[in-house]
């Protein structure tokens, strides 16, 4: 199978390579794929909550060049979006950036179901604080 | 010295031609270029002698007669001639056939088809090193069963099947027996006496022939195995197999069994130490790594390795100067793990991260040496960016995750 030249390139050299603490507030990850389908990929968020805009996204994937093409190429992209704009993210821009055939579209699908997964942990994680938040600012008065 | 890149390592797919097969095929090109049925001049004669001679060599490398060797277009016409020669011919006797799940695909889809004609296949599973269970197939046998037809050596793993106890259960129940020996024939020892036999399976580009050529062995005595022809036509190869001879090809082939067996005994020996080489030095490398299939029963060339957490096209994308196959889905069109591996029960996720390496006649130790060091370096960088990696060393236990898939 022959590669694009994109694709050979986030291979040699991925961008953002490397995890984020799971923990923090501000990172949001997304885990997706199976180890029997020869692909999982992480991808992890860190947003600014003042401007709500993604400072650093990182990824480590599972799977073949193109699956870690996908992801590198997601992680660039991320960085300096907003939460909203990350979300408009699709898969066929992945496709068309990346020349993928056919075959590989998947890989693309994978990426963008990595973006969505990150960015809802953030936003679960961003509510479960508010919702702490208010409850702590609610125990005074009761 | 210096290594000639790229480095093929994938011997089980094809070899390329000894020089002194191409040699022995030149004249039948150009100036020998008779029919070998022309049965009314020098021409034709010589060509006749020509697969005459090369016919003996192959028999000769397997214990066979001369006239027990019917030449093909290669293995995959061999195994349908000897699966649904077979059926046709002794349909009256029985309808049921015996297989194994990791047979070539020749043998799994030629039964599929069968299957849709009425006849019943039962494919015996694999146990864990690759090979079939005796007592497995002892139970499988009916008195509707025509035919058992197991591979000598597997193409993926290279694990040898228990031919000669399975050729003694065949004798004893009276079912004929054939072997797909496409990958053993000129690697190590196969007579098909010793073996008791049936019908083999044979091709020529995997012996350092040429490709377009192969042959079925068809025993003549104890029993006399009869075959419907698949093919029709002028009755060549007596009546089994019609269509003109390719002369050249088949000098070719019995010039390559001639060479394999002169040179098996030292051959394999030296390959095995270079399979030991690179396994080695994997190891020594790399933790978590696995080979799959009997490292016992085993061809000595065959090297199938799996790299835990790493996928395998991408390991393929990152040794692209070496020739080998992964079992990765993503290797094949059909977006399914190597369906042998699956066999074996080692889960698909290592299925995904296999790699199959072939040693042949001209591999070295500086091939093996830069192949297993570029390996390292390229498992190690994967692993650090493999969530499946970080997960494990973690301590999180994969088997049990719950993936999200669609």
């Amino acid at each position: 199978m022959a590669y694009s030249s994109k694709v050979i390139d986030h291979y040699e050299n991925p961008r953002n390579v490397g995890s984020m603490p799971k923990e923090d507030p501000n990172v949001g990850t997304g885990l997706v794929g199976a180890p029997e389908c020869g692909d999982v990929m992480k991808l992890q968020v860190k947003v600014n909550p003042q401007t709500g805009v993604i400072d650093d996204a990182k990824f480590k994937t599972f799977g073949c060049g193109s699956a870690i093409a996908s992801s590198s190429l997601a992680t660039e992209w991320l960085k300096g979006k907003t939460v909203d704009e990350a979300l408009a993210i699709k898969n066929t821009d992945i496709v068309n950036e990346l020349s993928l055939p056919p075959v590989k579209i998947h890989c693309s699908v994978l990426a963008e179901d990595a973006i969505k997964a990150a960015i809802t942990d953030y936003k679960k994680k961003q509510q479960a604080a508010a919702g702490k938040v208010s409850e702590a600012h609610a125990q005074p008065t009761m | 010295m210096a290594i000639k890149l790229p480095i093929y390592m994938d011997y089980h797919a094809t070899t390329p031609v000894d020089p002194r097969v191409v040699e022995a095929m030149v004249p039948f090109f150009t100036t020998h270029f008779g029919n070998a049925a022309s049965r009314n001049h020098p021409f034709g004669w010589e060509a006749e002698e020509a697969v005459e001679k090369a016919r003996k060599q192959v028999a000769d490398l397997i214990g066979a007669n001369a006239k027990e060797i019917v030449f093909t277009s290669g293995a995959t016409e061999s195994d349908n001639l000897a699966i649904k020669g077979v059926a046709e011919m002794y349909r009256e006797k029985g309808n049921h056939i015996i297989t194994c799940v990791t047979e070539h695909k020749a043998i799994i889809d030629t039964c599929k088809r069968l299957e849709k004609d009425g006849y019943r296949v039962t494919y015996l599973p694999v146990k864990k090193d690759g090979l079939i269970s005796l007592d497995d197939l002892r139970s499988a046998i009916s008195d509707k069963t025509i035919l058992i037809t197991i591979m000598t050596a597997n193409n993926e793993i290279g694990v040898i099947q228990p031919i000669a106890e399975i050729g003694a259960i065949a004798k004893e129940k009276g079912v004929l027996f054939h072997t797909d020996a496409v990958q053993a024939v000129g690697k190590v020892p196969f007579n098909v006496n010793d073996l008791k036999v049936d019908m083999a399976s044979m091709s020529a580009h995997k012996m350092y022939g040429p490709k377009g050529v192969g042959a079925l062995y068809v025993r003549r005595r104890n029993p006399r195995v009869l075959l419907a022809p698949i093919i029709d036509g002028g009755g060549h190869e007596r009546g089994m197999r019609s269509g003109t001879l390719n002369v050249p090809g088949i000098v070719g082939f019995g010039k390559a069994a001639e060479l394999c067996k002169q040179e098996m005994a030292a051959e394999s020996e030296r390959l095995s130490k270079l399979r030991d080489r690179l396994d080695d030095r994997l190891h020594k490398g790399l933790d978590e790594i696995y080979i799959n299939g009997s490292t016992e029963h085993r061809l000595p060339h065959n090297l199938n390795i799996s790299f835990a957490y790493v996928e395998g096209e991408s390991l393929l994308m990152g040794i692209n100067d070496v020739a080998v196959s992964s079992g990765s889905a993503c290797t094949s069109a059909s977006l399914e793990p190597s369906y042998v591996l699956k066999a074996l029960g080692a889960g698909d996720d290592l299925a995904h991260s296999s790699i199959r390496f072939g040693l042949g006649r001209w591999s070295t130790n500086e091939e093996v040496d830069y192949v297993a060091d570029k390996l390292i370096n390229v498992v190690t960088r994967l692993r650090e960016m493999s969530p499946l990696y970080e997960l494990a060393k973690e301590g999180v236990d994969l088997s049990t995750m719950q993936w999200q898939t669609d």
